[in-house]
């Protein structure tokens, strides 16, 4: 044996150990046994198509954040603006993120221009008209540069709103990104219940706390004729037999409180052993909560989460201590869920669900049988008709064909790559791929041999005449599965990784580990001896 | 020595062949093409299209006809319900157009629907996809550009891989994206640009001479034609996964094809062959007996998949057993005889006086 040789099996035997002890841990039987602690971590992790589960693509309302963003700053600047002795009215957001504001008396232009530009320099004026009665009507603009931050710090807000709300529901390894386009990709492995999962990631859960006008008539209200500054919502009724009802209820449009000012949210019951939700709030919320409690005695307060009213009880006394309870009428789990998300706090602008893809697990199980059934069925064909076609030099061939497969699936082991059906596929095609290399090299042995070289020589000469062969036929595969890996999501590019994989390792095992048995059998025979192939 | 299927002396006149080859295809890409047409473009699954799928398992046979009366009652638009996987597996797919239905409301519908007008049967909700049509009209984009970048990267690689002159190749890449990015300026839709990119990377070829490359691209856009043309004849649609097939494709086409060129470029260097066509054909066939054992147990395997591999990834499997078959014959019949047609490269004919100097 020459030094050449042995460094390769050394090489090879590293590469097979590894293989092998990437590839235990994803054995069930290894998982639970001593052995697991001396081996890597990494397991093989499967897709949510395998697994079970839910898929969601996101995407965040922009321009309802921006709206809600330029309603805050125009009545930030009307409150300052009073503060410094000007009188501006309620400013209007316009559509194409625009806000009006309109100046009282001319005189005071110089003074508000230049606080807009000290303390509002988010915003850019974008036309003044001097009306004759001498008010002024601003048209401001927010500039590119805070539109960009808002965007951000929107999505940065979102994306932790959500994971909150998931840490708290306890999903085993959920995945939250952040995607182009405003888009949040989610994705819960072995989530039984998606509606429920769906409910408490999607809702806003902006909770007002606003004062019921009950003077309005409410058979207007319910035609959609209300006095300025009031609004008409629904207020729910829940029913003996789960069901809901709808009342119209009208309330004034200011909201006194927000959910901003919530520390800690929980579920309590009553002696009833009906379940309703207590909320504190932190110091600020507190004073706020006390003023307004006593301010509107024997008035009815409605709690309104995303614009419907779950209570409107009636103010019997001034509330201090920054304690309330929301004593709606629910399930369980449904006061169960609203605590959660006036826990996790409340999402910066409403999200639609774009995408949403859910797989039950019994399917996921179902996949990985079937996809392990044409797996092995698959590549016993193959290993059969290689031992028949080759003989001795197809046993060579099945033995790395073998290998081939250890190895992709403990490089997806220790590349933390996800297992998908795509993927399962993708490792079935290779193996019907992987003999091209060996097909490759022992035509070309055979055609050597036919003209007349020596075993030793023919061997050789297959190899260095087909390795650049092989390799450029590879490579355009990579190339495309490249591509797939940029382009593609979730199970695609699961496909994308194991094709890869597959091409590198079949090329390992096709050029190099098949060559060392070439080399040691022949190299204990005669020159002369015919081989096997 | 073991079996051989194809004989060492075999010397079978491909090149002689080409015309009814040419013809072949020719049908076969114009029946897909008319399919196309007479059917408005591809149908696309909910992936591009957008829309909700719904996969239901039943612990019997039921027939499609009637799951499509139980649901009628769901008002569902553009409502098609198919059966899917194997016959024994008793699943169907439900697919409404709308993705304006919370899934909840299917999941609902759905239930209540089956529960009243197919007692006694029991069923599972397996699977549920909703794709708005934001996010299908992206995912349509990416897969076109996807497929447009493997084009332009495979044909540099070739190009200049094979005819060693990879400035030409660098023109014809910053040529074909100049030439896509004026057309999308322009507003041009998406399939008309993948058209206007194969034009422009196939006469781009042709005016810099890379002969191999141009080969190579007209056997890969003749064998996408053809799957795509027999998956519309079929009435199949087409999503992610079977744009991720025709990748596959082209990447394995290419492969059947450069073993072929690469032999061809040996033997022109070997000066094996009196004539080029001469050339081509023995080059062929001494990679006639790989070519057949490669495809044959890729195929071996894509069929157990095919067979085997359960309803979410027969369509895939299909795409593959078509794909497969195609790309081994236009790797003979189609990439050599017109690399035959437009000659071979320069740099060959350099060599080849060089070495007769």
């Amino acid at each position: 044996m020459n030094g050449s040789l042995r460094w390769r099996i050394a090489l090879t035997l590293l590469v097979i150990v590894l293989g092998g002890l990437y590839l235990l841990p994803t054995m069930p039987a290894v998982q639970n046994s001593a052995m697991a602690r001396f081996l890597p971590n990494d397991k093989i992790s499967l897709g949510l198509d395998l697994k079970g589960g839910i898929h969601l693509t996101l995407g965040v309302d922009m321009d309802k954040a921006m709206d809600n963003t330029l309603s805050r700053l125009g009545d930030d600047l009307r409150a300052v603006a009073r503060e410094e002795g000007m009188i501006v009215l309620q400013p209007h957001v316009l559509a194409g993120e625009k806000i009006e504001a309109v100046l009282l008396k001319k005189e005071q232009r110089e003074k508000l221009e230049s606080l807009v530009k000290k303390d509002f320099n988010n915003l850019s004026v974008v036309s003044t008209v001097v009306k004759p009665d001498g008010k002024v009507t601003y048209i401001f603009a927010p500039t590119s540069e805070f539109k960009k931050y808002l965007t951000k710090l929107t999505m940065d807000q979102a994306i932790k709103t959500i994971r909150n709300r998931i840490d708290q529901f306890g999903v085993a390894e959920p995945d939250i990104r952040k995607q182009q386009g405003n888009r949040i990709q989610i994705q819960l492995p072995g989530m039984q219940d998606p509606e429920r999962a769906i409910k408490i990631i999607g809702k806003t859960a902006h909770l007002e706390f606003k004062l019921v006008d009950d003077t309005a008539d409410i058979e207007k209200a319910a035609k959609g004729i209300v006095a300025p500054g009031r609004e008409v919502t629904v207020i729910r009724h829940r029913l003996p037999d789960g069901s809901y009802i709808e009342k119209p209820i009208v309330l004034k449009k200011e909201a006194m409180l927000t959910g901003e000012f919530i520390n800690d949210a929980q579920t309590r019951f009553d002696q009833f052993n009906k379940p309703y939700v207590t909320l504190s709030f932190n110091n600020r919320g507190a004073r706020i909560f006390e003023r307004i409690t006593g301010e509107n005695i024997k008035k009815r307060m409605a709690i309104v989460l995303d614009g419907k009213v779950y209570s409107a009880p009636t103010i019997q006394d001034r509330i201090s201590g920054g304690k309330a309870s929301i004593t709606g009428s629910y399930s369980t789990d449904e006061a169960h869920d609203l605590a959660i998300v006036l826990r996790a706090g409340s999402l910066p602008a409403p999200v639609n669900i774009l995408e949403q893809r859910t797989v039950g697990p019994s399917l996921g199980q179902e996949s990985i049988d079937k996809g392990i059934t044409a797996a092995v069925v698959g590549s016993i064909l193959v290993l059969i008709f290689m031992l028949v076609y080759y003989s001795f030099a197809g046993l060579v061939a099945d033995v790395v064909l073998v290998l081939n497969v250890i190895l992709i699936l403990a490089g997806l082991a220790a590349f933390g790559a996800t297992l998908t059906l795509p993927g399962i596929a993708g490792i079935i095609l290779t193996i019907g791929m992987a003999v091209d290399a060996n097909v490759i090299i022992f035509e070309r042995i055979r055609e050597e041999l036919r003209r007349g070289l020596t075993a030793k020589a023919a061997i050789v000469e297959g190899y260095s005449r087909a390795t650049l062969t092989i390799l450029d036929a590879n490579i355009t595969t990579v190339i495309a599965a490249i591509i797939l890996y940029q382009f593609g999501t979730g199970p695609i590019r699961g496909f994308a990784v194991t094709l890869t994989l597959g091409i590198l390792t079949s090329m390992f095992t096709a050029i190099f580990v098949t060559r060392i048995m070439f080399d040691l059998y022949t190299s204990k025979r005669a020159a002369d001896a015919p081989l096997s192939i | 020595m073991g079996l051989q299927i194809i004989k060492p002396d075999t010397h079978i006149d491909f090149i002689g062949f080409k015309r009814k080859a040419f013809m072949i295809s020719a049908i076969l890409i114009l029946l897909g093409l008319c399919s196309l047409v007479i059917k408005g473009g591809p149908k696309y699954g909910i992936d591009f299209a957008g829309g909700i799928v719904v996969q239901v398992k039943f612990d019997k046979f039921v027939e499609v006809k009637e799951v499509k009366n139980a649901l009628k009652g769901t008002e569902l638009p553009g409502l098609v319900v198919q059966s899917f996987g194997h016959a024994d597996d008793n699943e169907i797919l439900i697919r409404t157009s709308t993705s304006t239905v919370t899934s909840q409301d299917i999941r609902e519908r759905i239930n209540s629907e089956f529960k009243t007008n197919l007692k006694g049967t029991q069923f599972e909700i397996q699977r549920l996809e909703m794709v708005g049509p934001k996010v299908g009209a992206d995912l349509r984009t990416k897969a076109i550009e996807a497929l447009y970048f493997a084009v332009l990267l495979i044909a540099i690689y070739i190009s200049g891989r094979f005819e060693k002159r990879w400035f030409a190749a660098a023109i014809m890449a910053g040529g074909l994206f100049g030439g896509i990015s004026v057309l999308e300026l322009a507003g041009m839709s998406t399939s008309v640009l993948i058209f206007a990119a194969l034009i422009i990377t196939v006469g781009l070829c042709w005016y810099l001479k890379l002969n191999y490359a141009l080969g190579a691209i007209v056997a890969l856009i003749h064998d996408v034609l053809i799957t795509v043309g027999i998956f519309s004849l079929m009435g199949k649609e087409f999503d992610l996964t079977i744009i991720a097939a025709l990748l596959t494709i082209i990447g394995y086409s290419l492969n059947d094809t450069i073993i072929v060129f690469d032999r061809i470029r040996e033997n022109i260097h070997g000066k094996v062959g009196k004539t080029f066509a001469d050339t081509i054909n023995i080059s062929i066939n001494q990679t006639l007996s790989r070519t057949i054992l490669t495809s044959g147990t890729t195929l071996l395997v894509v069929i157990a998949l095919f067979v085997l591999g359960g309803g979410v990834i027969h369509d895939f499997a299909l795409a593959l057993l078509i794909g497969v078959g195609v790309g081994t014959y236009s790797s003979i019949f189609v990439a050599s005889p017109i690399l035959l047609g437009v000659g071979a490269s320069k740099t060959d004919e350099d060599i080849a006086e060089a070495d007769a100097a």
